[in-house]
């Protein structure tokens, strides 16, 4: 009877590297699959790079002949400042020299300022990385085709000055500075507001909690915030931050009076609330990972159950709780969605002042420049991206730092 | 005896007092006070759940309660513009489903087949070096996901279809990079399921000469299979709740439409849309994002209550 269901010599061969031939083909679909997961993460960085640099074609609106007889890149810093002193309104120039007294300013702002304000550059059209460099030659004609007037240059969107300008209406002159001020003040909220509580009740549920229904109900709750999708924390905090407390959140308690309630103070509280979750369940690994044995030492020469906590448990935890405090940040950093809801700003040129004050944030600005039409904001929106990018994974890298420190203690 | 004489000779002096020392439990204030506030501390998240409940429910509340919405206008009509007086919720239901039906039609094939790479066949000093790659992916904010989505899947599926059939904005290119985005979590959760399964299962399975392919499906897959279960739940309910990919990708407006190459807007798409314009606290248009909102939060609950629950079953199994 066995014969029948076990194939025998030839037949079993047969069958047998049929079986292997099926193995070693589902082998080479499992690892195409995790091919093609890489190719994904290898195109998303590729696609950004692409954009943030490139040839760029751009035209003068008035010619700089029409306000200097020398080239404009050969003046110097007083030449440039009277340049600007005659040919802009005295309105426009005391807003200038408000913001930052023109007197103390570079030369290469002074430059900008002239270009951006005088001679009105007007971009006609930006080509990728790849293109730039497979066809340049096809660039090169097309705009003298098209543009004869134009000028072709090779442009990195992403320069040192891009990180210190404010936001502009012009992508040419736009920078980030006031949407990284903004994302920091935000997290910093965010942080001080979900750190001690998350740590708090991760304490009290490692630490003093017993297995009753409240408990339990209270850890269930955290695992779940933790899924809740982040727009409908957004959605909460416009209905309790902006608008039940708006004079709280807009800071008219404490006299300010030129702002609601869509501030960075409001912003930064929806955040915590979004982060609190992560926070408290990275806290509570970390505590679980502390030796019973330290504990047990600690009651044993008569220490109570706080004294514990405070000088044994936490400070061998804290490592895995900064550890989370940095996911958490970077989880804040990138988030965008809420902040929309709570009303960040897409157009802020002066920096944040304190709390009170409005804000845009570094995501709020690759959502807006993206869903631009014109070329040139993709192209500031991939740069903006980059610092996005460069920031995450600087804050990831230390949490992977200081987990592996961690674990090598015990 | 001797002993027992020795010993009360050199019984320390502290002994007679400790006689006199009160060992009883004694209530410390200060002790009893930073346990309540460490209660507070944990008890706030159930006071978010309810807040968000009871903020979400109010404005919700008033939203059906206003006389121009009924039951057979919200499910029988289909088109959705609450400020003029459409109030037919299929457009952004259907579009929701669509998009999160292609993101798990891209990710669950592949987190799965990435999973059951890395935990059954890949050595472990491969396994490693993937797993942070894996990871990176997992931690790039979605609005990157959403430039990517609209400047690059978008024109690839372009040029693979054409420009007439592919809209600018359209589902299809927001669901396959939605999918890119839930992959690493899928794959995440399903290799810890894979990983938990014993060891002797899979030695049984070589001892009676089967390839470890089979092992793998026959064996390892169907044992893992509650936890593979629960990472398809929670990547469902983080694709249903996804915004700023399809905010940015899938078009915005709603638009009944079953072809995934058109635009239509997600019910997260259309909060982050309204919500970003003027908006007046009261409106029909403000109630309506809330009425959204808590549908979303609904659904998102009760998928992550039930991939909770297979989880914690399955652990039971294991350990």
């Amino acid at each position: 009877m066995n014969q029948n269901h076990y194939p025998q010599n030839d037949s079993f061969r047969r069958t047998l590297s049929g079986r292997y031939r099926l193995a070693n083909l589902w082998q080479g679909l499992f690892f195409t699959a995790l091919v093609i997961a890489i190719l994904s993460l290898v195109a998303l960085l590729y696609n950004v790079v692409d954009g943030a640099f490139g040839y760029v074609a751009y035209e003068y609106k008035h010619a700089p002949s029409e306000f200097s007889a020398k080239p404009l890149d050969q003046l110097s810093k007083s030449e440039l400042l009277e340049l600007l002193k005659t040919n802009l309104s005295s309105g426009a120039f005391k807003k200038l020299d408000n913001e930052k007294p023109m007197e103390k300013r570079f030369k290469s702002d002074l430059y900008s300022l002239v270009l951006e304000r005088l001679i009105q550059i007007d971009t006609k059209q930006t080509w990728s990385l790849t293109d730039s460099i497979l066809h340049a030659k096809d660039i090169k004609a097309e705009v003298s085709q098209k543009y004869p007037k134009a000028k072709l240059e090779f442009r990195s969107w992403l320069t040192p000055v891009f990180l210190t300008t404010p936001m502009s209406s012009k992508a040419e002159f736009a920078g980030v500075r006031t949407a990284i001020l903004g994302s920091l003040w935000m997290v910093g909220i965010a942080i001080l507001f979900a750190l001690p509580i998350g740590t708090g009740a991760a304490i009290y549920l490692q630490e003093y909690a017993d297995k009753n229904f409240i408990n339990r109900v209270i850890q269930t709750n955290i695992n779940n915030l933790a899924g809740v999708p982040s727009i409908v924390y957004g959605m909460l905090g416009l209905a309790i931050f902006v608008r039940t407390f708006e004079g709280f959140t807009s800071g008219s308690m404490f006299g300010v009076t030129d702002s609601n309630g869509r501030t960075i103070l409001s912003a930064g509280l929806t955040m915590g609330i979004l982060v609190l979750p992560l926070i408290i369940i990275n806290a509570q690994e970390a505590i679980k990972a502390v030796p019973d044995s330290l504990r047990q030492a600690a009651f044993g020469v008569g220490a109570t159950r706080w004294q514990t906590v405070w000088h044994h448990v936490l400070p061998n935890a804290l490592p895995g709780i900064l550890t989370g405090s940095i996911l958490a940040v970077s989880r804040a950093i990138g988030e965008t969605a809420p902040l929309i809801v709570v009303g960040a700003s897409t157009f802020i040129s002066v920096d944040p002042s304190g709390p009170f004050s409005k804000f845009t944030a570094l995501p709020i600005q690759i959502y807006q420049w993206t869903t631009r039409a014109q070329s040139e904001f993709h192209s500031i929106a991939a740069a903006a991206i980059i610092v996005l990018l460069i920031l995450l994974l600087t804050l990831n890298a230390t949490a992977v730092l200081l987990r592996n420190r961690v674990q090598r203690k015990y | 005896m001797d002993s027992g004489q020795r010993s009360t000779v050199h019984r320390p002096l502290s002994y007679a007092n400790m006689n006199q020392l009160d060992l009883s439990k004694k209530t410390r204030i200060g002790e009893s006070l930073i346990q309540t506030l460490l209660f507070l501390a944990g008890f706030l998240s159930i006071f978010i759940t309810l807040a968000i409940v009871y903020e979400l429910g109010k404005e919700a509340w008033l939203f059906f309660g206003s006389p121009d919405v009924t039951f057979a206008k919200f499910f029988g009509t289909t088109t959705w513009q609450p400020g003029i007086g459409h109030f037919g919720i299929w457009p952004l239901v259907t579009s929701t489903l669509i998009t999160s039906l292609i993101a798990m039609i891209v990710s669950l094939p592949l987190g799965l087949a990435v999973a059951l790479f890395l935990s059954e066949y890949a050595p472990p000093k491969a396994r490693a070096a993937l797993k942070p790659i894996l990871e990176i992916l997992a931690g790039i904010p979605t609005v990157v996901y959403g430039y990517f989505a609209l400047l690059f899947m978008t024109p690839l599926l372009q040029n693979i279809f054409g420009k007439q059939t592919v809209e600018v904005y359209n589902m299809a290119s927001a669901g396959i990079v939605m999918g890119i985005m839930i992959l690493p979590l899928i794959s995440s959760m399903s290799e810890d399921a894979l990983s938990a399964v014993p060891r002797a299962l899979r030695e049984g399975a070589y001892a009676m000469g089967a390839t470890k392919f089979e092992t793998s499906i026959q064996v390892v897959l169907p044992a893992a299979l509650s936890g593979i279960g629960a990472a398809f739940i929670i990547g469902i309910s983080r694709a249903v709740g996804e915004t700023m990919i399809v905010a940015i990708a899938a078009g915005s407006g709603p638009n009944f439409t079953f072809n995934p190459f058109k635009a239509a807007e997600t019910m997260t798409g259309n909060i982050a849309r309204i919500s970003g314009g003027d908006l007046s606290y009261g409106s029909m248009d403000y109630t309506s994002l809330f009425a959204i909102a808590l549908m979303l939060f609904l659904v998102t609950l009760v998928l992550n209550l039930i991939s909770q629950a297979v989880i914690n079953k399955f652990r039971q199994r294991y350990e």
